[in-house]
């Protein structure tokens, strides 16, 4: 095992793991300012009771999202300082940008939040939950730009034996910055949704607290019915980028090995790397593949045949990664146009609710997998067409990167069994009501 | 001024930033184990960070981004060279920002005393650590002509980078014990204040032990010696460092505590001073450092940098500053949250 093996796993576990907490920091944030602005508005209290309830679980989970991001920054340097280096002049400054314009807002407006209820106005405080949201969706947005260069790079030149910036426009308002945002930031209140319906469903089963559930199932459900189309779109632009802008990862995705026209897309492809074909193929839509990303069914699409072995991607990885991903959009669209057909006698559907209690989980997997098709994919390059993830790594030895990836598995295992345990255990106990309303 | 020259002191400001204002967090979560003698008393010490230790830590990051945005090669090489013990720091940063959300989750005596446990170790150790790595940065490390690390985190554990280790945890646990002061009543406010009056004489006799060490272990007073006037830096830290005592005896904790911060941003400015144009030297050659001059970005970026931090740094300033303000005073009962 080398430096550059571990520490793509660790870099790979770390972003996964921190990505298990962002999305619910990133929707729930959005949900929560929502209902405290019901209450400021409406004066009704069982928003105020929503508002906490739904605002403590958010805060279990937003303190895990916060220390691990701390990781995530300095590990450019640890671990990737020849990239770091390299790119450092146009890819630093974006982090840099979201530590400031971002970071504080969301993290001073926190404590804010969490301490402020006496010291605030009601409009103050519900003030305080919104520029939350705002700075996580911000730092969102940073964030993200910096990873849409390293999958697009834009906006600079080979200058000095580094890369420099030439164009700082073109690196923020590329178009894959902007499809990867709405499309992030709307699967994140995709989860968010599923969260607040499915731990609402629990409760609507066990008939407690019918009112205050009901309300927040449908306030999950209209965020959900919107962003999981919305997810599903962008989804669509976002492949139409791919194709223009990595041909590898876009033909990975696809399992296309030679160059067409008219390309299909399989319901399922078990592809055969090593001899760059598919071992099965079934359900053939001809010409679906073109019509999907160039809008046009008699489109050419290039093969992954067309590009030299070692430029390749793992392709059988990425394909599941990316079927299951669209699969479960679809079936997200599903559920909550059925909630919204059902909407008004969710309590007599106990069917539905068991579902969508289950169903918290799959928007969880979606992102991953979604995350997994765009880094996996990006392989062998750490900047798509500029540098090679194999010339990225650190000069450092092998032992202490090993030593940090077992610390970080075990110190992330822990924290994430206690986190989510903490946060069903929570989810699962109900709101503190006042005993009248208990009764409803 | 130019471009370069600008950034190292706005990035030596960012971390006397950090310092100042993480570092009583800090503080307080190294006397935790000492000071809180009962769950009151700890509840209090925790709330008394509470609001404000997490945007206080956002300058870390801060610090980190702007490294890697305007000296994106000391970025690389200080931390790859650095690795273990800026993990350690990172880890130990992870366990205390979530003891602080987690400890009063479940209510058993086991359950606490684990995260007060983590309380503690997650603040000692990063004032401890950060202590040792300026020290060490400050009497150069061995890097060669690749800005490859010929040592390993021993290398680091050397008789002065200690001295700085045991300096910066002293000037926090004053900073945090000035800061409980102001923020709790009856025995717990007494021992706070104690404590800081006690560590006080401690501090000045390591303090002094370090600038004359600082004299033999490296070059630091190079730029002093070659315009007098910077003296003024060292100057404004010892009277920082008499304020403290002076405001301690009458009792007014709120400018002891500013003395304090005055102490601390001295003392990170007297290292920057006296490294530049340094900001990683290697202890193998000087030809290997790096400075503000070789290891900078583009004017370009440096450029844009400094519109954004123009903005935003001000902004930040003063939402913070406002924050402090809401929750000025000292800890009421029913608003820990904790
Ligand atoms: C799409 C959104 C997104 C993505 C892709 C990432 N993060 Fe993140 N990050 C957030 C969205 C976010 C957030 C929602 O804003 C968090 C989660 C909880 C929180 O407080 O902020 C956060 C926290 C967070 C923090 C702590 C901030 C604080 O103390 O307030 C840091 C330093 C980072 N992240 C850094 C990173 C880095 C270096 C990433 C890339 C590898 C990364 N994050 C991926
Ligand atoms: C938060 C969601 C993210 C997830 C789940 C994620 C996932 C991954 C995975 C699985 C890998 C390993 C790929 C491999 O080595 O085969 C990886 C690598 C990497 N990712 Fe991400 N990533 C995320 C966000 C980001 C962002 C926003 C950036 C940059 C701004 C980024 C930068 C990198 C870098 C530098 C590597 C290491 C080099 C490499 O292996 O190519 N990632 N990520
Ligand atoms: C329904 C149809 C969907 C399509 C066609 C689609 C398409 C895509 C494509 C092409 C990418 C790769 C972009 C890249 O490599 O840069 C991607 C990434 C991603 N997807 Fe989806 N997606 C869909 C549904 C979903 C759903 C339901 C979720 C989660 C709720 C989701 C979450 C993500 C995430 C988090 C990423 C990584 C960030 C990014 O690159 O934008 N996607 N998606």
């Amino acid at each position: 095992m080398d430096v550059l093996l571990l520490s793509r796993v660790q870099f790979a576990a770390t972003t996964m793991f921190h990505f298990l907490f962002v999305p619910l920091t990133l929707g729930l944030s959005v949900l929560v300012a929502y209902m405290e602005t019901k209450y400021v508005k409406t004066g009704d209290e069982t928003y105020l009771h929503m508002t906490k309830f739904w605002g403590k679980l958010f805060l279990i989970n937003f303190a895990i999202g916060v220390v691990t991001g701390i990781t995530l920054e300095f590990q450019f340097g640890t671990n990737w300082s020849r990239y770091s280096a390299y790119v450092g002049d146009i890819f630093g400054s974006l982090l840099a940008i979201e530590a400031t314009a971002a970071f504080f807002l969301e993290s001073v407006l926190i404590g804010v939040w969490i301490f402020g209820w006496k010291r605030l106005s009601k409009k103050a405080h519900a003030t305080a939950i919104w520029l939350v949201a705002i700075g996580s969706n911000l730092s969102a947005v940073w964030i993200l730009i910096a990873n849409a260069w390293m999958q697009s790079p834009v906006g600079y030149t080979i200058r000095n034996g580094r890369a420099e910036l030439t164009d700082f426009a073109a690196v923020v308002f590329q178009k894959f910055a902007v499809v990867k945002f709405i499309h992030t930031v709307s699967a994140a209140l995709v989860l968010a949704s599923f969260f607040v319906m499915g731990f609402s469903a629990y409760h609507l089963l066990k008939k407690k607290q019918l009112d205050f559930f009901t309300r927040s199932f449908k306030i999950g459900l209209g965020f959900g019915l919107v962003f999981s189309l919305v997810v599903f779109i962008m989804g669509d632009l976002n492949g139409v980028v791919v194709a223009e802008k990595q041909p590898t990862k876009l033909a990975a995705m696809e399992s296309l090995w030679n160059t067409t026209e008219r390309a299909p897309i399989y319901l399922f492809a078990l592809p055969d790397q090593e001899n760059a074909r598919n071992k099965v193929e079934i359900g053939r839509i001809p010409g679906a593949l073109s019509f999907l990303v160039k809008h046009d069914i008699n489109a050419e699409v290039q093969g992954l045949k067309d590009f030299p072995k070692d430029e390749r991607p793992p392709v059988l990885p990425i394909s599941l990664a990316f079927k299951g991903m669209v699969g479960l959009g679809t079936i997200f669209i599903l559920l909550t146009g059925f909630g919204w057909l059902k909407r008004k006698k969710l309590t007599e559907s106990p069917g539905y609710l068991k579902l969508m209690m289950l169903a918290v989980p799959l928007p969880y997997i979606a992102i991953q997998l979604g995350w997994l098709v765009t880094e996996l994919g990006r392989q062998p390059w750490i900047v798509y067409g500029l540098v090679k993830t194999a010339d990225a790594p650190s000069p450092i030895d092998t032992t202490q990167v090993l030593f940090t990836l077992v610390a970080f598995t075990l110190v992330y295992t822990l924290l994430g069994i206690i986190g989510f345990t903490l946060i069903i255990r929570n989810a699962r106990k109900g709101p503190k009501l006042a005993p009248a309303e208990e009764a409803q | 001024m130019n471009l370069q020259t600008t950034w190292f002191l706005l990035w030596g400001l960012l971390w006397a930033l950090f310092f100042i204002s993480d570092g009583f967090d800090f503080g307080i979560g190294t006397l935790y184990l000492f000071l809180g003698k009962s769950e009151a008393d700890k509840r209090v010490m925790i709330n008394a960070m509470g609001p404000l230790w997490d945007g206080n830590q956002v300058w870390l990051i801060t610090a980190g981004g702007v490294t890697f945005a305007a000296f994106p090669t000391v970025y690389a090489v200080m931390f790859s060279s650095m690795y273990s013990a800026l993990m350690l720091i990172l880890f130990a940063l992870i366990i205390r920002g979530v003891s602080f959300e987690l400890r009063g989750k479940v209510d058993d005596p086991r359950w606490r005393g684990m995260w007060d446990g983590c309380i503690f170790v997650g603040s000692f150790l990063p004032a401890l650590l950060f202590g040792v790595a300026f020290a060490n940065i400050f009497q150069g490390i061995p890097i060669d002509q690749h800005g490859v690390y010929q040592g390993t985190l021993f290398t680091l554990l050397n008789p002065y980078g200690l001295l700085g280790g045991v300096l910066f945890v002293l000037l926090f646990t004053v900073h945090g014990a000035v800061w409980l002061a102001t923020k709790s009543e009856g025995e717990l406010h007494d021992r706070a204040a104690f404590t800081a009056g006690a560590l006080w004489p401690v501090l000045l006799v390591v303090a002094v032990a370090f600038l004359v060490y600082s004299r033999f272990a490296t070059s630091l007073y190079a730029n002093y010696l070659a315009s007098p006037i910077l003296f003024a830096v060292i100057i404004l830290t010892v009277l920082g460092l008499v304020g403290i005592r002076i405001y301690l005896a009458k009792g007014a904790f709120y400018k002891a505590w500013f003395a304090s911060a005055l102490t601390i941003m001295g003392a990170v400015f007297f290292g920057v001073v006296g490294l530049f144009p340094n900001m990683f030297p290697s202890s193998l050659n000087a030809k290997y450092s790096l400075t503000a001059f070789n290891a900078s970005s583009s004017p370009l970026t440096l450029k844009i940098m400094l519109v954004v931090a123009g903005i935003f740094v001000p902004l930040v300033l003063a939402y913070q500053l406002w924050a402090y303000l809401v929750f000025k005073g000292k800890v009421r009962e029913e608003e820990m949250m904790y």
